[in-house]
């Protein structure tokens, strides 16, 4: 297994594939014939598209759509495809294929969504040309396909014993009709699909060979860097640049909107340039603060919502006869993505066309943004997705692609902006703040009688999954959610929203099983029961599934037998249609609680490439235990406090517990793993932390309660 | 703008550059040697570690000026055939997500096991503080590096 470089050069690219002689170019379509498409192979508009290739020696070339961030999707995606094309793996190669709407859909890193959309279209791609393959072998034997076979790689006849290999067919096969409905494989006859395959992008990643967004180089390309007002709510008043132009190795220096671009040919050069400049700043608009925010939040928690987001059976009155009432409020700071690889994009913008090159979680919306920003239509701009040094949302947004284009408009060059660490963590698009109110109505038996939610958040939008469990069990449910525009600016981040509400959500459910004796565990069963049996409203969530998963990560992490002095804490969640339970152990060592193990169970249907699956699944809980820990984001007149890792605070490896990882077993359609084991993650850190010490952590990060050494 | 001669990977090169110029920058931009990465700029995530002298060291915070005739290994030299134990370990235990950190970690686990090849639990924790995965990884750099160890040693 093994990926070749990246073909950049996206011209000679088409020339190579289309001139592939003997080989089999395979644009599956189902509805179009394969003569049209080895003639035009990548000029077939189809709703989604992926790619075989078939050389007369037997390499087999699989093209993966999607950007690649560490969620590995550069293997799963070919997977799918070799697992129908019944192939041997060994001989397979992948390459990442570039932004091309023509013949793909959602060419989208985000919403963990790309296992889940290519599931049956990919595998129905390798199918098409499995049967494609047969069809040939039947035609040169002269015998019914239906007779033959296949097996890794060769199309088999057995009643005559004759056999061909994948590579001897392929061109032939080229030339037959593509099948409309082809058979899909069982579960149970899976191959590739639910074995451990390896990254295919390790050896290059070993030795430094793999290309990153900011490894990308062209002759003749400008390094260039920009100043960016350096608080929010500010813009340029004047600009003296006279310094650096003077300095050697700068090649211009561009002023745009309220930026400054310093290009030249190296980067240090421009970082020094950038230094020299005099940028005279005013206030735009309004300097904003962390203290303004929070008084902000807090002051919308004690409102009502006209239009709540949800509202079953009469909460409020619930609460007004209440027995008793427990109520709790959580607070989540802003948070950049501090992503490894800072923001990056390569240009070439020429009069009526421009090339983008960079790591984007969503080249679509690059080029749309870059088309908009240059004022030509999208059609004439190309954008090939580079392997991303982390994406958690940051590179969903199009602002760092749309500005690299603009200045090479500008600079009427070929320019790679770079961001420093400090441009990209203070450089806006973060994690909203959020707070939450939660209340529960209990009666004198200590029968929840309702819950309400209230949330409040800055550019968040709808802070709230209002339907989320335990909605749907319980007859008063009430669930208002603020939002509060700012000019901090904000985006997706990691599982948005449910980030930082199933924090909120799932330490309440721990404060709810405190507060009435029951067993936190058994609480959420009972829910679940009750829902079932009378089910209030419509929940996105599946009983059964949520069931087996919360018993599953209790059986597995065997809760409420923890020997002495091991304190555990539970939290169960559903999102991106995935749902995950957790059971965190905590000890205390010299009165400071230290995490010592994490125990996730997941159901997300068919497993695809189980190692990786799990990679993904342990990196949620590490992430989430990270930010809950340690991770803050605050602002003193719009100026970001947190300017690198030295102020910013992440996870490191001696803060890292050892992860257990168990999967709910079942034949269901797969979905996605890049989001959902973050977001449970903090409650049950939370929730076992109060069992060792009593203390309840409502705010985040936790180290800012005084905690440290986890 | 002055001239330095520097040895990296074994090989002999003529750089002119201002003396406070990063050698990750030398590096990348100059050599044309990417695999080591830029991640703070400010010696704090580790992404940008290489060897000089057999130490391993943050390159993004040594200026070029400060190198002198040190050898310098970066992920590029670390092996011939990218078959150093270290590299074969992480592969076996299929360590990386987004891979970026990933040249980085390993060189420093390189650095480490020549020193201690038999590192414990905390000798490693230690040892790869200063090295951030933002993708969390960690779990299965400790287990590489145990499984390094073994290869190392037979």
């Amino acid at each position: 297994m093994s990926t070749p470089s990246i073909q950049f050069d996206r011209r000679s690219f088409l020339k190579v594939t289309a001139t592939t002689g003997g080989g089999m170019m395979l644009g599956l379509s189902w509805a179009a014939s394969a003569a049209e498409i080895s003639e035009a192979p990548f000029m077939e508009a189809m709703t989604f598209n992926a790619f075989v290739k078939i050389s007369p020696e037997g390499v087999i070339t699989i093209m993966s759509p999607n950007p690649e961030c560490g969620q590995n999707i550069k293997t799963a995606m070919p997977m799918l495809v070799a697992e129908e094309l019944d192939c041997d793996w060994s001989k397979v190669v992948v390459e990442q294929a570039g932004l091309d709407s023509t013949k793909y859909t959602r060419q989208v890193a985000g919403g963990s969504g790309s296992t889940p959309a290519s599931w049956k279209p990919l595998r129905t791609a390798g199918a098409t040309a499995r049967q494609m393959l047969i069809s040939a072998a039947a035609k040169r034997w002269n015998v019914s396909a239906s007779e033959c076979s296949t097996s890794n790689g060769v199309v088999l006849h057995t009643a005559s014993g004759k056999k061909a290999t994948y590579g001897e067919l392929a061109t032939e096969a080229a030339k037959m009709e593509v099948p409309k409905d082809v058979q899909l494989k069982a579960v149970k006859d899976f191959k590739i699909i639910g074995q451990s395959h390896k990254a295919v992008d390790n050896k290059k990643i070993f030795t430094g060979k793999q290309e990153f967004g900011l490894d990308f180089k062209r002759e003749g390309m400008l390094i260039g860097v920009v100043a960016r007002p350096p608080a929010f709510g500010m813009k340029i008043k004047s600009v003296n640049d006279s310094r650096t132009k003077a300095m050697p190795g700068i090649k211009q220096v561009i002023r745009f909107g309220n930026k400054v671009a310093v290009l030249g040919s190296s980067t240090w050069e421009v970082l020094k340039g950038r230094e020299r400049l005099a940028i005279e700043w005013e206030v735009d608009t309004k300097l904003e603060s962390s203290a303004d925010h929070d008084a902000k939040m807090a002051e919308l928690l004690t409102k009502p919502l006209e239009k709540p987001q949800r509202k079953d059976g009469d909460a409020l009155a619930q609460f007004e006869g209440a027995h008793k009432v427990i109520e709790s409020k959580f607070e989540a700071p802003f948070l950049p993505h501090a992503p490894m690889e800072p923001m990056n994009f390569f240009a070439d913008v020429r009069e009526d066309k421009a090339e983008l090159i960079g790591p984007t979680q969503n080249p679509g919306s690059a080029r749309r943004a870059a088309a908009q920003a240059l004022g030509i239509a999208e059609d004439k701009v190309s954008v090939m997705m580079t392997r991303m040094g982390g994406g958690f949302g940051r590179r969903l947004n199009a602002d760092f692609a749309a500005e690299a284009a603009e200045v090479s408009k500008l600079a009427k060059a070929p320019v790679k902006l770079m961001w420093t660490r400090e441009d990209d963590m203070t450089g806006g698009i973060y994690r909203p703040a959020c707070h939450y109110l939660y209340r529960a109505a209990l009666d004198a038996q200590g029968n929840v009688k309702a819950i309400h939610v209230r949330g409040a958040g800055l550019n968040v939008g709808n802070p709230l999954r209002e339907n989320n469990f335990p909605a749907g069990a319980l007859e008063h449910y009430l669930a208002e959610g603020h939002n509060q525009p700012s000019n901090i600016t904000t985006g997706p981040w990691r599982a948005p929203v449910h980030n930082f509400l199933a924090f909120a959500e799932q330490s309440f459910l721990d404060e709810i099983a405190e507060a009435t004796g029951k067993d936190p565990v058994q609480l959420r069963l009972d829910w679940l029961a009750q829902a079932e049996k009378s089910p209030v409203g419509s929940v996105p969530y599946k009983i059964d599934r949520f069931r087996n998963t919360i018993e599953l990560a209790a059986k597995k992490a065997n809760w409420g037998k923890a020997p002495a002095g091991v304190f555990q804490g539970f939290s169960a969640y559903f999102s991106f249609n995935t749902y995950v339970a957790q059971v965190v152990e905590v000890t205390l060592e010299a009165g400071q609680p230290k995490i010592k193990r994490m125990v996730c169970a997941v159901d997300c249907g068919v497993v695809i490439n189980p190692e990786h699956a799990i990679n993904q699944i342990e990196g949620g809980l590490v992430d989430g235990l990270g930010h809950a820990m340690f991770s803050n984001m605050t602002f003193k007149d719009g100026v970001p406090d947190q300017t690198n890792y030295d102020t910013y605070r992440v996870i490191k490896m001696g803060d890292t517990p050892p992860v257990e990882v168990y999967f709910v077993e079942n034949e269901l359609d797969p979905t996605g793993l890049g989001e959902p084991a973050l977001p449970p993650l903090s409650a049950a850190v939370g929730n076992a932390i109060f069992k060792a010490t009593g203390i309840r952590l409502r705010k985040q990060p936790f180290s800012l309660n005084g905690l440290r050494n986890v | 703008m002055a001239e330095f001669t520097l040895k990296v990977n074994g090989t002999k090169y003529k750089v002119e550059a201002a003396a406070d110029t990063p050698l990750l920058w030398i590096l990348r931009d100059h050599l044309g040697l990417t695999g080591s990465k830029y991640g703070c700029g400010i010696g704090q995530c580790g992404a940008c570690t290489v060897h000089i002298n057999g130490e391993s060291m943050r390159s993004c915070a040594l200026p070029v000026s400060a190198v002198g005739k040190a050898g310098v290994i970066t992920i590029e030299g670390l092996s011939k055939t990218g078959e150093h134990p270290v590299q074969q370990a992480w592969h076996e235990v299929d360590v990386p997500q987004c891979g970026y950190c990933q040249a980085g970690q390993i060189m420093s686990a390189a650095a480490l096991l020549k020193k201690n090849p038999t590192p414990s639990d905390a000798d490693i924790n230690s040892a790869m503080s200063g090295n951030i995965c933002r993708c969390g990884t960690y779990n299965r750099i400790r287990e590489a590096i145990h499984v390094a160890a073994k290869k190392v040693k037979s």
